[in-house]
């Protein structure tokens, strides 16, 4: 586990060293001017629009680092052959697999946490003071973070066994998946026949649900989040993302690399 | 790159594009292109919109929100508007946030003004309220909205106190919520609650258009009480002169008034020629009251 | 008797190819082989014979169709044994946005070093294979021939019992390559097994107490160099000049290769002193006179040749 650790270390280090993270963190805080100049131009709408804003930004941002960065974490080892001589290590493939996994999730927290104080320096600024409803802001991107890291993974393995583009659409179009869930189960026996109804609603069961982690109209509008969905989502995304680096890592302990 | 090319360049770069640029225009004067209207609402469905935005719907709400502001609280001066448009983004507004509390407010109060400021839709802003009551049972302000349409716009008295009384069920709701119910049951319509209504707007809203309208109100039933108590006194004149009063001079000098009374702007009331008070011709409130009368 | 350090038996390696994945290429077959403790050994081979197929069975970066290896005794699934092996793969590739020190450092994390030890080994390393200078830069501006040092490096900075490398050679200049002999000579005076793979003969023969030879994925040939060409030298060669022309040395001369004034000769040991006293009386000049050694290469070309024909042969009746 400890040389998990050291591949997740170097991990972080390559991200950090890695200028195009260095812009998105930029445009993440010139989305937050901008969601103080946009607050301005909408009357009685300024604290929404800021929160909305810094949120999608923060999300979309995220995302974007998620999905492109999860995917090359294995294929650009591989392409590079940077990945030849680590193995002869004493160090076995799922535990590399690990310490990709936490480097990326450590430099997600990282940006995160930074966009979110230049986030809350924002709503300060504009709103002199912040009260405890705005800890509700908090949670948001704490459940913005577990999303974050339950994609990576999901990026993780697609690239484990398909190309890095077919690994980013894979993943992308899971994640919109995920986003409907609700709808999925929902479909009227009127337009498909109940079997097929029952059929997905069991697979709306087992994609990721992400529209457990929105909570960007409460955030928005300054209403408390429940603390038992703060806990089920913590358990949700970390039992997921164990599924998922788990077959991950059986498929690519059995990979033969070029 | 040695000075002369450096030179050549300067000079031509710029030769260039203004060759371009009279080109390009005269391309656009034989092309004669239609200059289409950027006003238009594509999308209608409130559910595709929210499905297209994914988990971002309460940005894009407030997005829509702002262009309802823009272009429905006059920002764009001078510029012809489609109140037809109102419904659909206000409609798309709430699909995509339920808790979007100002849209519900304002925009109601935008459907059910009269034209050339509102929709005049009093039935949608109706419909607006209720479908924000639905998605937000225990916001009590929404009740509130709810009345003043059913009081001012459709002067259905019975449905505008039944509004507040739903309304001041709420544990949260002010105490006034209470008293208008019972009020407008009563009273029907009176000027203590319009003035009520229309200074609770003034002082919550901080668009300017919005609260310029509710001065323009208070202003307008401030006036009226007026001329109302001068024509009481001239009630009072005939009694004792057995005729009306011709000019306000005449109550003043029959010792029933001070001074000429000004109205809200600083204008002196007239009398009419049958002696009932009237705002001044020069008085600007005058056309907002003519504006007023035309909606009844 | 003792333990191989490195026991390849019956190593076979299948690659799907073509639609679907249903068509097969054998790129190597059945290969058994031992690699003895303390000796060097050379893979040769042509591009594509299986060579660094082999390797990379051993290190477990692609799994075997058949067969089974063992490397210090134990499974090559042990990822303990780990500890003790060194691996330099074909043309490596670190990571380019850490200095030679921090990959050199990254690795040696992976051992139980104490920090300061660590520390040590790795400018240690960077001495020993001439890039003290350039620690500190990154490698995105290194040349091919600084990565190749890197790759040497990290090898054998843990100090293992066996080192494994592909194509050492590559990439490097005479200076280079030099000071990869001299270093590949040094782990054999320590004791170590080296096995490494090159297509440079001359390299093989001066290195390795042993050399394998796959051709086509087979292991053609396997021993001491000299022994797989034979012990005896075939016969002496003669270098002569000329100024005159003479009937005696006419049917002599018929036989030697000429280049401009020069003359080559061969003739049977044997027949050495009559040629010689022939050529003197024609009033040639001698330049030198050597043995010639059968290289490695002929016999090499030799068995490419062979496994070509075959190739074709098998392509024409197979389909």
């Amino acid at each position: 586990m400890k040389r998990a650790g050291i591949v997740a270390l170097n991990t972080f280090r390559e991200a950090v060293r890695d200028r195009v993270l260095y812009n998105l963190v930029f445009f993440a805080l010139v989305m937050m001017i901008a969601a103080i100049l946009v607050g301005q131009i909408s009357i009685d709408i300024e604290d929404e629009v800021m929160v909305s804003l810094g949120l999608s930004a923060i999300s979309i941002i995220g995302l974007l680092i998620a999905v492109f960065i999860g995917v090359g974490l294995v294929s650009k080892e591989i392409d590079k052959r940077t990945l030849y001589a680590l193995l002869a290590k004493p160090l076995r493939r799922w535990e590399f697999l690990a310490g990709k996994f936490a480097g990326l999730v450590l430099t997600l927290t990282v940006n995160t946490a930074a966009m979110a104080a230049g986030l809350f320096l924002a709503l300060y600024y504009v709103k002199h003071s912040l009260q405890r409803t705005d800890a509700v802001v908090l949670v948001a991107v704490y459940f913005i973070l577990l999303k974050l890291a339950l994609v990576v993974a999901l990026a993780m393995l697609f690239s484990c066994f398909t190309s890095p583009l077919l690994a980013i659409l894979f993943t992308g179009g899971l994640y919109v998946a995920g986003l409907f869930v609700h709808e999925m189960r929902g479909v009227g026996s009127a337009l498909i026949s109940p079997g097929l109804a029952a059929i997905l609603r069991g697979i709306s069961y087992l994609l990721p649900n992400f529209e457990n982690f929105d909570v960007m109209g409460a955030a928005a509008h300054g209403r408390s989040v429940a603390g038992a969905l703060i806990a089920q989502n913590t358990a949700y995304a970390a039992l997921y993302s164990l599924i998922v680096l788990s077959v991950a890592a059986a498929i690519f302990s059995q990979r033969n690399l070029k | 790159m040695t000075f002369k090319s450096y030179v050549a360049l300067l000079v031509l770069v710029p030769l260039g594009f203004a060759g371009v640029w009279d080109l390009q225009k005269h391309i656009d004067a034989s092309q004669s292109r239609t200059e289409v209207e950027d006003d238009q609402v594509i999308l209608r469905s409130g559910k595709l919109v929210k499905a297209m935005s994914l988990e971002y719907a309460p940005l894009m709400a407030d997005i829509y929100w702002t262009r309802v502001v823009q272009y429905f609280g006059n920002k764009h001066a001078g510029k012809q508007v489609d109140l037809r448009l109102l419904w659909p983004l206000l409609d798309l507004t709430t699909v995509l946030d339920p808790q979007l509390m100002p849209a519900y407010h304002f925009g109601s109060m935008f459907l059910s003004d009269a034209p050339p400021r509102g929709a005049g839709r009093p039935d949608l802003a109706v419909r607006l309220i209720e479908r924000g009551i639905q998605a937000n049972p225990d916001q009590w302000r929404l009740y509130y909205d709810l009345g003043f349409v059913y009081y001012f716009d459709m002067k259905d008295y019975p449905k505008a106190s039944n509004a507040f009384l739903e309304g001041s069920k709420n544990p949260h709701a002010l105490i006034w919520m209470k008293i208008m119910a019972a009020k407008i049951a009563a009273e029907g319509n009176s000027t203590e609650t319009s003035v009520f209504l229309w200074q609770d707007v003034y002082n919550t809203t901080k668009d300017p258009e919005i609260k310029e309208n509710a001065q323009t109100h208070l202003r307008l039933l401030r006036s009226a009480e007026d001329c109302q108590q001068l024509d009481a006194l001239g009630d009072q004149y005939e009694k004792q002169f057995g005729r009306r009063p011709k000019r306000i001079s005449d109550l003043v000098q029959a010792g029933l008034l001070r001074g000429a009374p000004l109205d809200p702007l600083g204008y002196p009331y007239t009398l009419s020629e049958e002696g009932k008070a009237q705002l001044n011709l020069d008085s600007p409130l005058l056309e907002k009251q003519v504006m007023e009368q035309r909606r009844k | 008797m003792a333990e191989a350090a490195i026991d390849i038996e019956n190593l076979t390696k299948d690659y799907p190819y073509g639609f679907l994945q249903l068509k097969k290429k054998r790129s190597l077959e059945g290969l058994t082989m031992q690699v003895q403790t303390g000796e060097v050994f050379g893979f040769l081979g042509p591009n594509g014979a299986g060579k660094s197929t082999t390797i990379k069975l051993l290190m477990r970066l692609i799994f075997p169709t058949a067969g089974s290896a063992r490397i210090l005794g134990k499974p090559i699934s042990d990822i303990a044994m780990h500890r003790n092996i060194g691996y330099l793969p074909e043309q490596p590739y670190f990571y380019d946005y850490l200095t030679a020190e921090e990959v050199l450092d990254y690795f040696a994390r992976f051992h139980d070093f104490s920090a300061e030890e660590r520390r040590a080994r790795v400018s240690g390393m960077l001495k020993k294979v001439g890039l003290e200078s350039a620690g500190q830069i990154q490698l995105r501006k290194y040349s091919k021939g600084m990565l190749q040092r890197v790759g040497l490096a990290q090898a054998i900075l843990h100090d293992p019992e066996v080192v494994v490398l592909d194509e050492p050679m590559s990439g490097l200049d005479p200076v280079g390559r030099r000071e990869v002999r001299d270093i590949i000579l040094e782990l054999k005076k320590q004791g170590k097994t080296v096995l490494f793979s090159t297509h440079i003969l001359s390299d093989a023969e001066m290195l390795c107490d042993r050399v394998g030879v796959i051709v086509g994925g087979k292991l053609q040939g396997i021993g001491a160099p000299s022994e797989m060409v034979g012990l005896k030298a075939h016969g002496m060669e003669i270098l002569f000049e000329l100024s005159g022309v003479g009937e005696s040395v006419r049917a002599v001369i018929a036989q030697a290769t000429r280049t401009g004034d020069r003359y080559r000769l061969h003739v049977e040991e044997s027949d050495l002193y009559a040629a010689i006293e022939q050529l003197h009386a024609s009033g040639a000049r001698i330049l030198s006179v050597t043995q010639v050694k059968p290289s490695l290469e002929e016999y090499f070309m030799h068995l490419v040749a062979a496994d070509r024909a075959q190739a074709a042969a098998v392509e024409v009746s197979g389909k």
